[in-house]
């Protein structure tokens, strides 16, 4: 048992350096994640992730594989596909689904033309599918000094962001800044799936921070309940996904996302909120 | 609360064209047309949530509650009624304030209020129609404004539902707090409300509702035409 779980990461630095990122990450992109399904954006942030390619192309052709050039080519990218997602949304009147996938298309071809004129099929894998074991110091920093602003963040902005999304006509009518607020919120994304881009690479970035949300839906009734089940779901995630990347040779990014993955279905048969198997299993009725 | 020529635009379009006069402190009014009569925009721009083209809307906005139409809330949101109704706190304690005992008594006096004893930690999503109604009235309760703007409040809602709802406006109306109402039921509006507006685009009438509300007056608010008149020229009655 201490051979399974433990040894690797007492043998081995790099596995470490990928468990505590990965933790940082699944403490603080899961709430996002949360407030990003129930505002029915989930759709916005695998944008945002892709988004952030042509960003980070143009970091890596100026200054190749440097965390700091391809961080900030990709925020400044984020800032804009945040900005324009935004004015799709209002352009359209909610319904962007259309023009978001669009959008998310055109950045992934721009992102992965641009990589391609400099770079190998190495480099290119390296930044679409991410390298958690190479995480190095630069790169950890990033993935803590983001979790902890966000968490910071959104314990300031928790009552308007759910104000926000709850009832958008009461916000505005009490003068609570809604939008304001969701820009901050938007910005907070964006540095999540910057700081996820690190270990998961641009395709899978939003894995941990949808996935482990969308699960929770089906174990909690209220926005707090849903955010703590997310977290344990996102951590529990990480620690089994880079054991199994260990123990069976896996690539780490997809191993993490799959293991996410299983315990959404799990969440969704065995969950108490809406599962299968509760819609299924007819106890008796209460008598009032 | 005064009102001075007022024209509010959808486009260019007006949905409320030249209205003017006042809402007396402490006065109960119902505001009654025909669909697309401009009713849910005129509270809305009294309520500072739509920018008047022409003319003066004098309000002091920071104290006016406003009970929009029920569809633009997110009814499937994980949020328990106790907290739907402590919204109505944001206004005193915005969004980093704590609540102090106080202002939880006043949540859990307003659920009681409106009849719903019990229902402090129930999802909206499990409610009724009519329930959720109560649940956005408690929230007016502890809002405290003393302007209140309704739409169609009692719309959807059961006939007994409506009643307790309509006792809330009538104890506001005794506690000398403006109240404005957007509403369908004629018979309604005769009975409890003392004062009418007819609008339809146009103001056809304002007053009284006895004086209001003649054959008269309901036959040319409903001649107002819905349909967009396609060749429509800029209004010559400047502001």
């Amino acid at each position: 048992m201490f051979d399974l779980i433990f040894s690797p990461f007492v043998e081995f630095g790099f596995l470490r350096r990928a468990l505590v990122g990965c933790l940082a990450l699944s403490v603080a992109a899961p709430p996002l994640g949360v407030f990003l399904m129930l505002r029915r954006m989930s759709l916005t942030a695998e944008v945002l992730a892709h988004g952030i390619l042509p960003g980070i192309a143009a970091g890596f052709l100026v200054a190749g594989l440097s965390v700091t050039a391809m961080s900030l080519g990709g925020l400044l990218a984020g800032l804009v596909g945040a900005v324009g997602a935004g004015a799709v949304s209002r352009a359209t009147g909610g319904r962007e689904d259309a023009a978001l996938a669009a959008l998310y298309l055109v950045a992934l071809a721009l992102g992965v033309t641009l990589i391609s004129t400099r770079a190998g099929s190495m480099e290119l894998s390296h930044l679409l599918f991410g390298s958690v074991l190479g995480v190095d110091d630069p790169a950890l920093f990033l993935m803590a000094g983001v979790a902890s602003i966000t968490l910071l963040a959104l314990a300031f902005a928790w009552r308007p962001l759910v104000l926000e999304c709850f009832d958008p006509g009461f916000a505005a009518a009490a003068r609570a800044h809604g939008g304001a607020w969701h820009m901050v919120f938007l910005g907070l994304v964006v540095l999540n799936v910057m700081s996820a881009f690190q270990a998961l690479g641009t395709l899978m970035a939003v894995g941990l921070m949808m996935l482990p949300a969308v699960a929770a839906r089906h174990w909690g009734h209220s926005v707090g309940g849903m955010t703590y089940a997310a977290v344990l779901i996102a951590l529990l995630s990480s620690v089994s996904g880079l054991l199994a990347s260990y123990h069976l040779d896996l690539p780490t990014g997809p191993a993490i996302v799959l293991v996410a993955g299983a315990l959404w279905v799990v969440s969704v048969l065995l969950g108490p909120a809406d599962g299968l198997l509760a819609r299924l299993w007819r106890r008796p009725h209460l008598a009032g | 609360m005064i009102l001075r020529d007022v024209t509010l635009l959808h486009g260019r379009r007006p949905a409320v064209h030249h209205l003017s006069g006042d809402f007396a402190a402490g006065s109960l009014t119902a505001v009654i047309g025909p669909n697309g009569a401009g009713k849910s925009t005129l509270l809305r721009a009294i309520a500072g949530l739509h920018p008047a083209q022409e003319g003066r809307l004098s309000v002091a906005r920071e104290r006016i509650a406003l009970l929009p139409q029920a569809a633009a809330t997110d009814r499937q949101f994980p949020i328990s009624c106790l907290e739907v109704v402590q919204l109505g706190h944001w206004g005193r304690a915005g969004a980093f304030r704590a609540l102090g005992p106080a202002e939880r008594r006043a949540a859990h006096d307003a659920l009681a209020a409106v009849g719903l004893e019990g229902f402090e930690r129930r999802p909206v999503g499990s409610l009724s129609v009519g329930q959720f109604q109560r649940v956005l009235f408690a929230r007016l309760l502890v809002q405290d404004a003393p302007v209140i703007l309704l739409d169609e409040p009692f719309n959807a809602v059961d006939a007994r539902t409506a009643a307790d709802l309509l006792a809330l406006v009538r104890r506001w109306h005794g506690e000398g707090r403006t109240v404005i109402a957007v509403l369908h039921d004629l018979d309604l509006v005769r009975a409890q409300f003392p004062r009418t507006l007819i609008l339809a685009r146009e103001p056809i009438a304002w007053g009284p509702t006895a004086e209001v509300l003649t054959a008269e007056n309901r036959l040319k608010a409903r001649m107002m035409s819905e349909a967009w008149d396609a060749d429509a020229e800029a209004c010559g009655l400047a502001a």
